[in-house]
């Protein structure tokens, strides 16, 4: 009846309105057996840390096709701690240039992955992240 | 979980629920969730300090605007009115768990991005994780949490429910059914099942065509129903109570609430101010007629009836080796035993502390 799930958080920060990526991303999680909580589009760095503090997440997942992560990203980051979310997992994907990727590491974002990674893989990079 | 390092006692836990910490509400959500016996100190531990929120469910079909409707209700209590001081608003929106691989994307947060940054407003998503009411089995005890937690109205949004997901009216007070035009005839509106269960009917997308027929129709269904028993056996049928000390209090005299009928445009915001005042309305009628004790009684029992069910089930399967179980299994499906009498054996062993 009851069980541990992993909840993840797919949100889209900024102001870029292309989903479609996020949402593949959102069903295979949920085909992989996570609850994905997806909040939609333009989502301001406070509405993602906010959202993961309510729905108390293990993951957060962002995805970005704006360029704009460099500026959003560490001010989510940011946020995710004051909240007392030290732990959370997040990882990121869209358009993210590769030069960006050793600095996105070094903020806390754990794993990057642009297109065409298999969803396989992202699964399995959250599973043995979080048990 | 990657949050384990966040290890307060559930003493600490429970004291930052009643503190209205939302981090504290979160974790114990969780805890709740995934059932474990952190959960039930917890839930011990603030029981005295809850009951004090008007809890409102909002039900009704997939794509009815369930969510926005909550959206529009939750900015209206947020700003209160003359007469009605601003409430703190606590919502749920379930959505259901996938039967084949468990997982679950829950989205009503899509809708509800309005009331983002208002730390008076509380959301949580859950999954239904195989419940099949219109709830998940956390629901009635998140509610509690947050009601401990400080917020003054809750709103449970079920999963989109068609005609048998009633589970919602054991736990709310006030239900409202959101109907939406051509859906269905006459007929629809007289079988038993979701209609029965309003205290209060939303015809949302009222600018599409059919609403007025929508709305006639559930005037009719409501005209069908004897007022008498209607009152007194208000929700009444939902479970069985033994004893009847909560309805001895209901006033004799208390006209029957009949269920009001809204026109609304949840995605205009339309219609809402007619909402929230029924909604009200409801609440005094409840506390008028008695009928709120009578409600808060049936719920103790509906719950104390689920819990000892579960834990029924966790003591029996606890004492069950695995193959034995199996055995048993296989021999029903072989229909060499009858599930009766297989639980029946497994009820029957000693020991089952």
């Amino acid at each position: 009846m009851t069980d541990k799930k992993i909840r993840v958080l797919i949100a889209k920060p900024g102001l870029d309105g292309h989903d479609r990526g996020a949402k593949v991303i959102a069903r295979a999680l949920r085909d992989a057996g996570m609850e994905v909580i997806y909040t939609g589009i333009r989502q301001t760095p406070e509405m993602i840390a906010e959202a993961a503090l309510q729905e108390d997440v293990a993951v957060v997942g962002l995805s970005i096709l704006s360029g704009a992560h460099m500026a959003l990203f560490p001010r989510i980051v940011a946020l995710l701690r004051d909240n007392g979310l030290d732990n959370v997992l997040v990882v990121a994907g869209g358009i993210i240039p590769d030069e960006d990727v050793p600095a996105l590491n070094e903020m806390g974002i754990q794993g990057v992955f642009g297109p065409g990674t298999p969803t396989d893989d992202i699964v399995d990079f959250i599973r043995e992240r979080v048990s | 979980m990657t949050v384990e390092s966040w290890r307060s006692s559930t003493d600490e836990l429970a004291a930052g629920i009643l503190a209205g910490q939302r981090r504290a509400i979160a974790r114990a959500i969780t805890l709740v969730e995934n059932d474990g016996s952190e959960a039930q100190a917890i839930l011990a531990a603030i029981h005295p300090h809850t009951g004090r929120a008007h809890i409102v469910g909002i039900t009704g079909p997939p794509g009815g605007g369930k969510s926005t409707l909550v959206n529009d209700l939750a900015l209206s209590f947020r700003r209160g009115s003359t007469g009605h001081p601003p409430r703190t608003v606590g919502i749920i929106a379930i959505d259901p768990t996938s039967p084949f691989s468990g997982g679950a994307i829950l989205g009503d947060r899509i809708r509800m991005r309005d009331l983002a940054g208002d730390p008076g407003i509380f959301i949580r998503s859950m999954a239904s994780r195989g419940s099949l009411g219109g709830l998940a089995w956390a629901t009635a005890d998140t509610v509690r949490l947050l009601d401990a937690g400080g917020y003054s109205l809750i709103f449970v949004e079920t999963v989109g429910a068609g005609q048998a997901e009633v589970d919602i009216a054991k736990t709310a007070h006030t239900t409202v059914v959101v109907e939406v035009p051509g859906l269905g005839d006459d007929i629809q509106a007289i079988k038993a099942g979701i209609l029965e269960i309003a205290d209060i009917f939303a015809v949302n997308k009222a600018d599409h065509e059919g609403a007025d027929h929508a709305v006639q129709v559930l005037q009719m269904m409501l005209d069908l129903n004897s007022p008498g028993p209607h009152a007194v056996m208000h929700h009444g049928w939902l479970v069985e109570v033994a004893a009847t000390e909560g309805r001895a209090g209901r006033t004799a005299d208390t006209p029957a609430w009949r269920p009001p009928i809204y026109r609304t445009v949840a995605t205009r915001g339309e219609g809402i101010d007619g909402l929230v005042e029924a909604i009200l309305a409801h609440r005094a009628y409840l506390e008028r007629s008695g009928d709120l004790v009578c409600r808060e009684r049936e719920r103790a029992a509906a719950e104390l009836e689920t819990i000892i069910q579960q834990e029924a089930l966790r003591r029996v399967l606890a004492h069950t080796d695995g193959t034995q179980l199996a055995t048993l299994i296989d021999q029903i499906a072989r229909r060499e035993l009858d599930p009766y009498a297989a639980s029946q054996l497994l009820l029957s062993r000693p020991n089952q502390a």
